[in-house]
C-alpha cells in the first residue's frame, strides 16, 4: 500500500506539491490527470525517491510504503528503487542488446548466476508482452527494436528486479495507438501482480486502465476517488471541466 | 540582391576560406614530407646520432619521444577522465564546481614554458627526480590535464539524462551508473581528448627542456629516473645550435617528418580504439 500524508514538495522557493495525503491500494491501477505542470510527474517520482536528483528540491509530510517511511535516514535509495520500478515517458533503453538491457538491473543488483538470469529475462520479456517478437533477436541492439517495442522493454527491464509497484510517467504518450492499445493490455494483466501508479494526459486511457483516478490542479489533489466516479460523476467542478475538456 | 544570390556568394567564401585552410596544411606537410623524405631510412630510424649530430640517426629521441608521450598520457588520462567525471556526475553545481572549472579553463591557458620552469621546480629540483623520464612526464601530464578534463565533461553532458535515470530507477548505485552505462557511452568522445593530448605532448618542447629532454646522448634510457632525448627538442637542437647547422639541415627535415608520422601514427591507433568501443555499445 502506498500512502502520503500531508506531502509538500518545494523546487527552490516553487511550491510544486501541496498537502497531498492519499491511499493507494494495493494491486491496483491509479490514473494520475491534471494539466501539464500540475505536479503528477513530481508526486510519480516521490515514491521512487527520483525527486533527490534535483537540486534544491525539498519535501515536508510523510511518504509511506507498506507502512515504512521511505524518506527515513534509514532507507537505501537502490534498495527502494528495486522495490519500486519506473517506466518514463520516452522509451530509454540502454545502448546494449535486448538481452542485456533486461539483464541489467539483475546485474547490477549483484545476479550472477548466468541461467538464472536469462530465465528472468524470458520471464519478464514474457511478462511484457515482447518475448515473441524479440526471441530471434535477443542479441541485437535495443536500438533496432521500435518505439512501441522500446517502450515494451523498458517495462520487462523494470519487471525483471520483481519491484512491487510500478510507477509510470505517461508511458505511452511518445507511442502510436496499436502500441498504446498493447501497452494499456498490459497494465491490465500487469494490475494482478503489481501496484500501478500511472500519470496521464490522456482521459480515455485514465477511464480505461485505472481503477482509481486522482486530479491534480496547481500542485493540489484535487479530487481522488473510484475511476468510474470521477469519469461520470465527479464531485468537483474543476474536475469535470477539466475531463470534458473546457480548459487545461 | 536576392536571397539566392546571397546564398551563393556566402557558401563561395566559406569554401574559400576552407580550402585555403587545408591548403596551408598541405602545404606545410608538403613541403616537409619533400624535404625530410630523402633522409628517412632504416638506419636513420634505428641508429644514434653521429658525428656532432650531422649525420647518423634519430633512434634515441624516437624512444625518448614514445616514452613521454606514454608516461603523460598514463599519469593525466586516468586522473583527467576521473575528475571530469567526478566534475559533472557527481559535484553537483555548486561553487566548488564552478571554481574547479574556472581554474582548469586558465590551467589551460598558462604558456608551457611556465609548465617548463614549475616542473624543473617541482620535481626536478623539490622531488629530485632530476633531469628524468619521470619529471618530464608528470610536467607534460600537468600541461595535458585541463584539456583531457575538458574534453572527458564535454563527452559525459553530451549523454542524455535519461540514461541516468532509467540506470538508477533500477536499483543501480551512480557509480555503476556510470561504469557500465555512462562511460562507455562517452569513450568515443574522450578519445577524442586522448588523441589530441598525443598530439600536443609529442610537440611540445619548452616543458621539456629543463626536465627531461638531453642535448645528445646516444644510449638508450633503462629506468624512468634517466634523461632521454626527444624529437621536438633535437630538432630544437640541431636547427638552431648544433655544431654544423647546415650539414644538419636534412636531418632535422627527416626528425620533423618522424614526428609528424608519429603522431599520425598513434592519432590512427587512438582512432580504431574509438571505433571498436563504438562498435561494442551500439
Amino acid at each position: 500500500m502506498i500512502e502520503t500524508q500531508d506531502v509538500n514538495f518545494y523546487y527552490g522557493d516553487f511550491h510544486a506539491l501541496k498537502n497531498i495525503s492519499i491511499k493507494m491500494e494495493t494491486n491496483t491501477v491509479t490514473a494520475l490527470i491534471g494539466p501539464s505542470g500540475c505536479g503528477t510527474s513530481t508526486f510519480l517520482r516521490l515514491f521512487n525517491r527520483m525527486n533527490d536528483l534535483i537540486d534544491n528540491a525539498r519535501i515536508s509530510g510523510k511518504c509511506l510504503i507498506d507502512g515504512q517511511d521511505i524518506y527515513h535516514k534509514s532507507v537505501q535509495v537502490d534498495e527502494l528503487r528495486k522495490k519500486v520500478g519506473m517506466v518514463f515517458q520516452k522509451p530509454n533503453p540502454f545502448p546494449k542488446s535486448v538481452f542485456e538491457n533486461v539483464a541489467y538491473g539483475l546485474r547490477v543488483n549483484g545476479a550472477g548466476n548466468k541461467s538464472y538470469i536469462s530465465q528472468c529475462v524470458e520471464e519478464s520479456l514474457r511478462c511484457a508482452a515482447l518475448w515473441d517478437e524479440v526471441r530471434d533477436k535477443l542479441k541485437k541492439s535495443a536500438f533496432e527494436l521500435s518505439g512501441g517495442q522500446q517502450q515494451r522493454l523498458c517495462i520487462a527491464r523494470a519487471l525483471a528486479i520483481s519491484p512491487s509497484i510500478l510507477l509510470m510517467d505517461e508511458p505511452a504518450s511518445a507511442l502510436d495507438p496499436i502500441s498504446t492499445s498493447k501497452i494499456e493490455e498490459l497494465i491490465h494483466e500487469l494490475k494482478k501482480n503489481y501496484t500501478i501508479v500511472i500519470v496521464t494526459h490522456n482521459m480515455q486511457q485514465a477511464a480505461r486502465v485505472s481503477d482509481k483516478t486522482g486530479f491534480f490542479m496547481l500542485g493540489e489533489l484535487i479530487e481522488y476517488n473510484d475511476t468510474k466516479k470521477i469519469f461520470i460523476n465527479p464531485d468537483r467542478e474543476q474536475t469535470q471541466n477539466y475531463i470534458t475538456g473546457r480548459f487545461g | 540582391m536576392s536571397k539566392k544570390t546571397s546564398q551563393k556568394i556566402a557558401f563561395f567564401i566559406f569554401r574559400l576560406l576552407g580550402l585555403l585552410v587545408v591548403g596551408i596544411l598541405v602545404w606545410i606537410l608538403g613541403f616537409i614530407v619533400y624535404n625530410g623524405i630523402g633522409v628517412i631510412s632504416w638506419e636513420f630510424l634505428t641508429s644514434a646520432p653521429s658525428e656532432g649530430m650531422t649525420s647518423g640517426g634519430i633512434f634515441p629521441a624516437i624512444v625518448g619521444t614514445l616514452c613521454l608521450v606514454a608516461g603523460s598520457i598514463v599519469f593525466a588520462f586516468p586522473l583527467g577522465v576521473m575528475s571530469g567525471i567526478y566534475m559533472n556526475e557527481y559535484a553537483g553545481n555548486g561553487k566548488l564546481v564552478r571554481f574547479i572549472r574556472i581554474m582548469t579553463n586558465n590551467l589551460g591557458g598558462i604558456p608551457s614554458i611556465v609548465f617548463g620552469l614549475f616542473g624543473m621546480a617541482l620535481f626536478v629540483n623539490a622531488f629530485k627526480f632530476g633531469d628524468s623520464i619521470i619529471a618530464g612526464s608528470l610536467t607534460l601530464g600537468l600541461l595535458i590535464l585541463p584539456l583531457i578534463i575538458r574534453t572527458t565533461e564535454e563527452a559525459l553532458k553530451a549523454i542524455p539524462d535519461s540514461f541516468r535515470t532509467g540506470s538508477l530507477a533500477l536499483g543501480a548505485t551512480r557509480l555503476q551508473t556510470v561504469a557500465r552505462i555512462i562511460l562507455p557511452m562517452a569513450f568515443p568522445n574522450i578519445v577524442t581528448g586522448l588523441i589530441l593530448s598525443i598530439g600536443r605532448v609529442s610537440g611540445e618542447t619548452a616543458p621539456i627542456l629543463f626536465t627531461v629532454a638531453a642535448y645528445f646522448l646516444p644510449k638508450l634510457p633503462t629506468g624512468i629516473f634517466d634523461q632521454v632525448m626527444a624529437l621536438p627538442y633535437h630538432l630544437y637542437v640541431i636547427a638552431t645550435s648544433g655544431t654544423d647547422i647546415e650539414a644538419s639541415r636534412p636531418v632535422a627535415y627527416g626528425s620533423a617528418l618522424t614526428l609528424i608520422a608519429i603522431v599520425l601514427l598513434m592519432n590512427m591507433l587512438a582512432g580504431i580504439l574509438r571505433k571498436c568501443f563504438g562498435k561494442k555499445i551500439k
